[in-house]
């Protein structure tokens, strides 16, 4: 078998272990899904109202639900990702992670395989939480089919570039407790972005905080994309963010996997 | 170098059989505590080696370093003829691990544990599948096959480490410390479980702390101490490394005792007055036993308590090991 099938077998049934981890422990998912879903409700019914009027012209409680909606799927995809920077590190101190190392598998197979798992979970609570969109009252100003394409792959792709970040703190955590605190940014990070309220809207000392992290340009170019908003510069940067992280993140992980296990 | 160092077995004709796992120097330090100071291996194909030790000795970092976990900082080894350096993967094809804590994946059933080892196999389905049945009837799991297998009791778990380990159909296969923790009636099946191994042709690495247990399984047996080799051989030649055996006669009353003390004066090793004790060095024979107690007889003496103390591997190992004290008890107390 030559090293590429070797590692695209290895690799999918590591993937399928994940996700039948997943599927059996489903509440950790979940968890991880409630925090989204609430925010949405919280920021759309509570503080529409005043947050409506953040956003400039005469908008309300519709417009900002709709302002809001690419952030919050973002969102999502940060959370999701804190769940597999604690599945890597619970696993790394599971005894079989010890048998993986003694065979003759596809070295990178068992990183593979949660990164893949992660990013269908991710894709999954992003669809359940865009379904709650939907149902009180999101809807994408004429969106052609490419553009929804386009909009599934920016979130596959961030997806991707999270969790290969995520699995490298997985990796250098020593214990679950850790592991979630250090991939905390993951999910702040977009509180930091253009998600709730317009970079312009922010001081101005901020601005930058807000304008130079990876979040902004993708919420930006989701915007764009469902919504028909300009997305200028944003979308190349939001590729590149993504690819530098993913890239990174993969790096990283790779030589923290290398290392002799204690 | 090791202090005692037992010749190895010489074979007669046709050469020395083949090497399953060979090392020479292994050196490994964490840090400035040095664990392993240069370890020489050499295991024939088909048998069974007992690397015998205390807690912290090492045996671990030797499974370890063997099994491709962990690189050695000095020194090389083969194992199944491939370089551990150079040749990880060829390695990690021949060999089957089980190390001290389970290598099982919890979350998920023992079956399903079972048909991830095989898809890593690269079995076909129908043979993963009839593999996997095979062994959990094998192992006794049958009943426990679709229950997760973080239910299962400690020597469930070690069962269903096992049968993991034998899904590749490897032909060295590590087992560390198979027994610890194990209650009397999994141990003895562990053995059981090893003993077939062994007649179905497979190498078998041990760890142990147990003497008995490397007496019991293994053909040749290593006791490692600080991080050295201190002896190596059969557990026949190990046992000649310490003194003969003993009868140790105690008595309750001190008259008796005196008496016994004028009798036996000229064959004695060692009275112990406080305990009212005799240690006669014997080997244990018929012979030898019935002449002490012609001397007992003719003395008119008799002892509260006879017992024979032929040297075991506990002995060996104190010896070797250095331990302050050797507990002298009766061999069916010692663990």
């Amino acid at each position: 078998m030559n090293s590429l099938s070797l590692a695209v077998r290895d690799s999918s049934t590591m993937l399928r272990r994940n996700l039948l981890h997943a599927r059996r422990y489903p509440s950790m998912t979940l968890n991880l899904l409630l925090t989204p879903v609430v925010l949405l409700l919280l920021f759309v019914y509570i503080f529409g109202d005043v947050m409506s009027a953040g956003i400039g012209g005469d908008a309300d409680r519709s417009a900002y639900l709709a302002y809001l909606v690419p952030g919050v799927l973002l969102l999502t995809i940060g959370g999701t990702t804190i769940g597999s920077a604690v599945s890597v590190s619970v696993d790394m101190t599971e005894g079989i992670i010890a048998r993986f190392r003694t065979m003759a598998i596809h070295r990178g197979s068992v990183l593979i395989g949660h990164v893949v798992g992660s990013v269908v979970q991710c894709v999954m609570s992003v669809v359940l939480v865009g379904a709650v969109a939907v149902a009180i009252g999101f809807r994408s100003t004429d969106a052609t089919a490419l553009e929804w394409l386009l909009a599934l792959g920016l979130l596959v792709l961030v997806s991707l570039a999270l969790t290969w970040i995520a699995v490298g703190m997985g990796l250098s955590s020593p214990n679950a407790e850790a592991a979630s605190n250090n991939a905390m940014p993951l999910m702040i990070l977009p509180f930091l972005s253009s998600a709730f309220v317009p970079v312009e809207q922010m001081p101005g000392w901020f601005r930058p905080v807000a304008e130079y992290q990876p979040f902004t340009p993708a919420i930006e170019t989701l915007r764009g994309l469902l919504l028909g908003s300009e997305i200028g510069h944003n979308g190349w940067l939001a590729v590149v963010w993504c690819v530098a992280l993913a890239a990174l993140g993969h790096l990283w992980s790779r030589s923290l996997f290398a290392r002799d296990p204690k | 170098m090791p202090s005692t160092v037992m010749p190895t077995t010489g074979r007669g004709g046709g050469g020395p059989a083949p090497a399953a796992v060979s090392a020479v120097g292994l050196r490994k330090s964490y840090g400035d505590k040095t664990v392993l100071d240069g370890i020489d291996l050499r295991i024939p194909a088909g048998s069974v080696f007992a690397l015998l030790g205390p807690n912290g000795a090492g045996k671990t970092t030797v499974v370890k370093i063997l099994s491709t976990l962990i690189g050695a900082d000095g020194g090389q080894a083969q194992v199944a003829g491939h370089d551990l350096a150079t040749e990880a993967q060829s390695v990690r094809a021949a060999i089957g691990v089980t190390g001290q804590f389970s290598a099982v994946d919890g979350l998920i059933t023992g079956e399903e544990n079972m048909l991830l080892m095989a898809d890593l196999h690269h079995l076909p389905r129908s043979e993963g599948r009839r593999v996997t049945a095979e062994l959990l009837e094998r192992f006794d799991l049958v009943d426990a096959a679709k229950k997760p297998a973080q239910s299962y009791s400690g020597g469930m778990r070690r069962r269903l480490d096992i049968a993991m380990t034998l899904v590749g159909g490897p032909r060295i296969i590590f087992l560390d410390e198979p027994t610890t923790g194990l209650d009397p009636r999994s141990r003895h099946t562990m053995w059981q479980i090893i003993r077939e191994l062994v007649a179905g042709g497979v190498t078998v690495f041990l760890t142990t702390q147990y003497l008995e247990e490397a007496d019991q399984l293994a053909d040749r047996i290593a006791v490692l101490h600080d991080g050295r080799i201190a002896a190596e051989g059969t557990a026949e030649e190990l046992k000649r490394i310490v003194p003969g055996g003993h009868v140790r006669l105690r008595f309750t009353a001190p008259a008796a005792y005196r008496t016994a003390v004028g009798a036996l004066r000229e064959v004695t090793a060692e009275a112990d007055d406080e305990a009212l004790a005799l240690h006669i060095p014997s080997d244990g024979t018929q012979r030898q036993l019935r002449s002490l107690l012609d001397l007992l007889d003719s003395a008119g003496v008799e002892a509260d308590e006879l017992t024979v103390h032929t040297p075991d591997l506990d002995d060996v190992f104190f010896a070797l090991t250095g331990a302050a004290t050797q507990p002298h008890e009766p061999e069916e107390a010692v663990r």
